[in-house]
């Protein structure tokens, strides 16, 4: 079954780190990743901007388009990964992976219910 | 990576929101500021055992409170406590919360705290050291070396800033819509300015002041937090964005400048640019220009095109004709004229520069350019005029360096033609 793994964190903390720290953290994630692509279970990753670059459009009629992200909370939605695992167990497992390389935050499991590769070429 | 560069990113992170807060609790910066520094001092001991709080701003600005007050009662502190009501809720876990949860109150502090440092008795220099050390917690050897200036000096710099904000009265009261407005942007042209600090140097000074550019986005970015829908804090944060995404490209492997159209154009950050370029998206829809928004749409223009001829010259005049109503200095009008050079060629670029000639006499780029302009229309003997100006009036090494380029050039192209190899 496919998971998606929500990566949520204090963005202000984030944007602390400094150069190296966040880039040290982006190298253990790729070991994970890699781990994950090896056993072909891999999804689709994100890394998104800081939610300063959201725009949040309310389906109000006439749609109502308005600057920064969906919610206001300590945390925010700043990335995430579509993992196939067999069971919730080995979402979570997955997760403390990610987790034991990125200090800090929290992830949120959600199993997918309809999944669309797409066919965007970024 | 050890725990302790960890949790200084989260004390990084929550220092001006605490900070913000202590200062609205004892309306005295060196009072908010040792508080918070106590506070720091209990979280380095207390979060590797008990783990780091939810919120370590609120756990900060709770617990430096506390020290505050508790040093303040044991007289510790030559000092009056602040009026009863402000303290009075000191153990109320739940006020902590709702205070937390109140996020126009954690704005306004922030915003007056970036506010304070901008105080218009304070020169321009002074604004930026206080503020890299009140908001931004860069300690004064960090500040002294990014100003290339000793210790001692930048900690009397500071101490003076400190003391002239003091005694300005800055009122603590929630501030009005106007009030809030134009605190907006003092705060945001401080924030431009410690960014040219930072990209402004050149040479073996550029990587000492980098950081500067960094801070500067964190801020940015930061206030464009606390007002998400202010089109200029996104045309600002856009700017410093798309500029500093160029850092890598800037300077040659001697520190020499490396002009827009030379530069490596795979070593730009493209992920700033992203989030630059998605900006100015956000800021177009509302219709509300301003010399940021220009500014970054120019940069913009830049940062679109894969290559030098690709770049959208004729708009990137039109942008600088807006920013010349917006904010007229013969300064824009200079990088106009860089643009019209391209458009209309070097003879209009010329006749729009000449005017210009008696204000920037001793503005080290108006020769700079102006001896281009020449050297492109033929007139050698006027360009190499030009270029020994401008090379009395560099800055710095980088920028001699630069015009001395242009001089070999001239020099090479005035050569009889028998003297040149292979022809």
């Amino acid at each position: 079954m496919l998971y998606a793994i929500l990566c949520y964190h204090d963005e202000d903390t984030v944007g602390s780190w400094t150069k190296e720290q966040d880039a040290a953290v982006m190298t253990k994630l790729a070991v994970v990743q890699d781990k994950l692509t090896k056993q072909g279970r891999l999804g689709p990753v994100a890394r998104l901007l800081p939610t300063t670059a959201a725009t949040t459009l309310r389906k109000d009629d006439p749609p109502l388009v308005l600057d920064g992200p969906y919610a206001e909370t300590k945390e925010q939605l700043l990335g995430f990964y579509l993992v196939d695992c067999k069971d919730l167990d080995e979402a979570l497992a997955v997760a403390s992976d990610l987790g034991a390389a990125n200090p800090g935050g929290a992830y949120e499991i959600r199993p997918v219910g309809h999944f669309n590769p797409g066919s965007a070429k970024p | 990576m050890t725990d302790a560069a960890w949790i200084d990113a989260a004390l990084t992170s929550a220092r001006p929101q605490a900070v913000g807060a202590l200062l609205r609790y004892f309306r005295n910066l060196d009072t908010a500021e040792e508080a918070f520094q106590n506070a720091c001092l209990r979280a380095l001991k207390s979060w590797p055992q008990n783990g780091p709080p939810r919120d370590p701003a609120a756990w900060l600005i709770m617990v430096g409170r506390n020290v505050a007050i508790d040093d303040i009662r044991r007289g510790k502190k030559q000092q009056a406590l602040p009026e009863e009501e402000a303290i009075s809720d000191l153990d109320d876990a739940e006020e902590q919360l709702a205070e937390r949860l109140d996020g126009s109150h954690y704005r306004d502090d922030i915003l007056r705290l970036l506010f304070i440092c901008c105080h218009p008795d304070l020169p321009a220099t002074q604004q930026i050291a206080l503020a890299l050390r009140i908001v931004s917690g860069l300690t004064v050897k960090q500040i002294a070396r990014a100003f290339l200036v000793s210790e001692a000096a930048m900690e009397q710099r500071i101490t003076r800033a400190k003391a002239r904000v003091a005694d300005a009265n800055v009122p603590f009261e929630t501030p009005g819509a106007v009030e809030r407005s134009e605190r907006l942007t003092s705060v945001a042209a401080m924030i431009y300015l410690i960014f040219n600090e930072g990209y402004s140097a050149s040479g073996d000074t550029a990587e000492i002041r980098a950081p500067l550019c960094e801070e500067a986005i964190r801020l940015a970015r930061l206030l464009l937090r606390l007002f998400q829908g202010e089109p200029e804090i996104m045309g600002l944060t856009a700017l410093l964005l798309i500029q500093h995404a160029r850092a890598a490209a800037r300077f040659d492997a001697d520190g020499a400048v490396i002009l827009l159209d030379d530069q490596d154009r795979s070593l730009w950050n493209k992920p700033l640019i992203a989030e630059g370029l998605a900006l100015i998206d956000k800021a177009m829809r509302h219709r509300r220009s301003g010399p940021y928004q220009v500014q970054a749409a120019i940069a913009a223009l830049h940062a679109r095109a894969e290559k030098p001829e690709d770049t959208d010259w004729t708009q990137i005049d039109l942008l600088y004709g807006a920013l010349e109503i917006m904010q007229p200095s013969p300064v824009v009008t200079l990088n106009r004229a860089v643009a019209v050079s391209k458009v209309r060629g070097p003879q209009a670029a010329l006749d729009m520069i000449e005017p210009l000639a008696a204000r920037l006499s001793n503005y080290f780029h108006f020769f700079g350019v102006r001896g281009a302009f020449l050297m492109q229309l033929g007139r050698n003997d006027e360009a190499r005029t030009a270029f020994d100006r401008a090379i009395a009036l560099a800055n710095t090494s980088a920028e001699a360096a630069h015009i001395r380029m242009h001089l070999d050039r001239l020099q090479r192209d005035s050569q009889p033609r028998g003297k040149k190899a292979g022809k």
